[in-house]
């Protein structure tokens, strides 16, 4: 190992991964006094929260009445009843405050005409527990909440003098005896190879959408904290629970806005056949998420795809006319236009099933700890490791995470991160030595990749992956196809041995960097479909063709995955917490999940 | 270091600069970025260049056409970028 050399820091706590998780944990670690280092492989303000452009939910009853409680309900149905009650309960409780003080910060929210903070209604926002009128519980910062967010959080983090790493790619945890101690990244701009030592170290690097073929986040969006964890040994939670958008183009992954559906917009197979009357007959077309996805994975299946590959379904605008398209779906037209080469007025846009959100990540409890199952015990901390955000299962979302209730997790999580560190890490306490071996597996894996002279390209297998993802652990689901495609994944992740990285250097070796990103997607494609074969149920957005029903008497419980180094997962299981933080609020029981 | 090199890691970090936080904004960079930044004027390199240094959401009011940018040479690489087929 003696031909690299390390770049030593020391820090009460460091961050990596700085989205709108990773900023809120920074500048609350600052604000607090600790020195914190946040390490990020993008600029802040272009992680994948700048997307988030719908809202950050809140029962801040501005524009009628409201309850924490009844989003608690909306949350925990919403999430099939695979969500954590505590864990809903704190974050729901909490979110006002949360809101008021983004707004203190600088964070310019749209307002209504009295001043306050504008609030619209969101897809399964409802009140009085579900037997009320809609909810108008979502406040946004224009179509920019996203945006607006991440740079407040970052001007006040600068502000509260955090250090930022930029562009440094977080390779593996420094494990010590179960212990986190800290993160080795590389300085892509140096190649340079840096050893940061910390009393906690917080994950924040968001979900694991590049593991299927079509999905809607940015091509940064690989997991890597999944990556690092699953082989720290660790395991990660409910990865078999990944939401699908139904109108991603064909081919680029980029949203079709629900609207255009909402506003007239018909599906139609290769005979020109308006299905959605068959799989839902008065919804039609306006069905939810989870159904219209599904319907169009069967017509697929069954053969009536369009196209060459007969592997995707139209979305037809052309009978709004022109007028309607222009005054109701602004930006529909230049969006297919450029991405799908499509003039909407004569021609029906390419669309299919698209990964959009991951509501599996590493298992914390409401502190933002990292827990495993050990010895029995199902909480068990994992000490010197914190997991917010996407990247983290805590969990609030369950089987299904309901919109403007992502913004809400990454700012109430990350927030408490920072509050808990606070108080149990102090500042400037001094660091025990690293052990000799410490970085030792970035350093090998850095090594090891650097150096591959396979016959395959980094793409070529990641496109591989992809394809299996999709084909085999998207929508429709049984236990055949999902052990064809377990099969399938382990010949992709055999074949990563003869993987070839053409550019031997370390300064801006993307290529590189590419395939440790492919590593970090590998392990969690395998944990995914591996845990979707295991989960004979239908539960939110898991839905198996062979196991129709929801089944709480045997799977009302979250899956645990371990990965090893060949790719071979094992499983377990963590209770769902069937119980509420305090008495202000009583557990909601299971019922059926019905709009 | 060669001239060849300092182009290939200068490739290499503009690769790493079409990183973005949307999806249609990587899409449409990295591709101008593979098929038409080699076959560039100085001027257009050097637009493209300054565009990278943008914020998300402005690229992406100009790539829709909801707003126009002021420098005719950053129009002008957002008409190559939104070029259908190129």
């Amino acid at each position: 190992m003696s031909a690299y050399e390390f770049v030593d820091h020391s820090y009460d706590v460091v961050v990596v991964g700085a989205g709108g998780a990773g900023l809120r944990a920074t500048f609350g670690l600052a604000n607090s006094g600790l020195s914190v280092a946040c390490v990020t492989k993008v600029f802040p303000t272009r992680s994948h929260t700048v997307a988030a452009q719908g809202g950050i939910s809140a029962a801040l009853g501005n524009m009628g009445q409201d309850d924490w409680r009844w989003h608690m309900y909306d949350t925990i149905k919403g999430s099939d009843w695979l969500g954590d009650q505590d864990a809903i309960e704190f974050m729901c409780k909490e979110a006002p405050a949360a809101i008021l003080e983004l707004e203190h910060y600088g964070l310019p929210f749209s307002r209504t005409e009295e001043g306050k903070i504008y609030q619209r209604p969101f897809g399964g926002m409802t009140t009085q527990y579900g037997t009320g009128p809609a909810a108008q519980r979502t406040c946004a910062a224009a179509d920019r909440t996203g945006h607006a967010m991440l740079h407040t959080l970052y001007q006040q983090a600068l502000k509260h003098e955090a250090q930022f790493f930029i562009e440094y790619f977080a390779v593996d945890l420094i494990m010590e005896n179960g212990e986190c101690r800290g993160v080795v990244a590389v300085d892509m701009a140096t190649g340079k190879i840096h050893r940061f030592r910390a009393h906690m170290v917080v994950l924040a690097t968001g979900g694991y959408g590049r593991a299927y073929f079509s999905c809607t986040s940015a091509h940064t969006c690989t997991g890597d904290g999944g990556g690092m964890v699953l082989r720290a040994g660790l395991p990660m939670q409910d990865m078999e629970f990944v939401q699908f958008h139904p109108t991603g183009i064909y081919g680029s992954g980029c949203l079709i806005t629900e609207g255009a559906r909402g506003e007239g917009g018909i599906l139609r197979n290769s005979k020109g056949e308006a299905f959605m009357e068959r799989y839902a007959p008065s919804a039609k077309n306006l069905a939810s998420r989870d159904v219209v996805s599904r319907a169009m994975t069967i017509e697929i299946r069954e053969g009536r795809g369009v196209g060459a590959e007969q592997d995707h379904i139209f979305l037809h605008l052309e009978h709004l006319g022109a007028k309607v398209l222009q005054e109701k779906l602004p930006g529909i037209s230049e969006t297919a236009k450029i991405f799908a080469g499509v003039d909407v007025t004569k021609q029906p846009i390419p669309v299919l099933p698209t990964v959009h959100y991951n509501m599996g990540g590493i298992p914390t409890n409401i502190h933002g700890e990292v827990v495993t199952l050990k010895d029995g015990n199902p909480d068990s901390v994992v000490p010197g490791l914190m997991a917010v955000g996407e990247a983290a299962c805590v969990s609030v979302h369950g089987a299904n995470r309901l919109g403007s209730n992502s913004l809400l997790d990454l700012v109430i999580f990350g927030r408490e991160a920072a509050r808990h560190c606070a108080e149990v890490v102090k500042p400037g306490r001094r660091h025990k030595p690293l052990a000799a071996d410490a970085g030792d597996l970035a350093i090998s894996r850095i090594d090891r990749y650097r150096n591959a002279k396979g016959e395959l390209k980094t793409s070529k297998i990641r496109l591989d992956m992809q394809r299996v993802m999709q084909n085999h652990a998207a929508v429709f689901r049984t236990g055949e196809s999902l052990q064809e495609g377990v099969d399938k994944l382990d010949k992709v992740i055999d074949s990563f041995g003869s993987v070839n990285v053409s550019d031997r250097g370390l300064v801006w070796n993307t290529d590189l960097i590419e395939t440790l990103e492919l590593d970090n997607l590998l392990g969690q494609a395998a944990a995914t479909i591996s845990s979707a074969l295991n989960r004979k149920e239908s539960r939110g957005a898991h839905a198996r063709e062979d196991f129709p029903n929801r089944d709480d008497a045997n799977w009302m419980k979250h899956t645990l995955s371990w990965v090893d180094a060949r790719g071979k997962v094992s499983l377990d299981t963590r209770p769902v917490h069937m119980y509420t933080l305090t008495d202000d609020v009583e557990v909601v029981p299971p019922k059926a999940r019905v709009y | 270091m060669n001239q060849e090199v300092t182009s290939a890691t200068n490739l290499s970090r503009m690769r790493w600069h079409c990183r973005r936080g949307m999806r249609e904004l990587d899409v449409l960079l990295t591709r101008y970025l593979e098929t038409t930044y080699n076959q560039s004027t100085p001027i257009q390199q050097q637009a493209f260049a300054d565009l990278l240094d943008l914020q998300d959401p402005v690229i992406m009011a100009y790539v829709i056409g909801k707003e126009t940018p002021v420098r005719p040479e950053i129009a002008d690489v957002i008409r190559q970028l939104t070029r259908v087929g190129s």
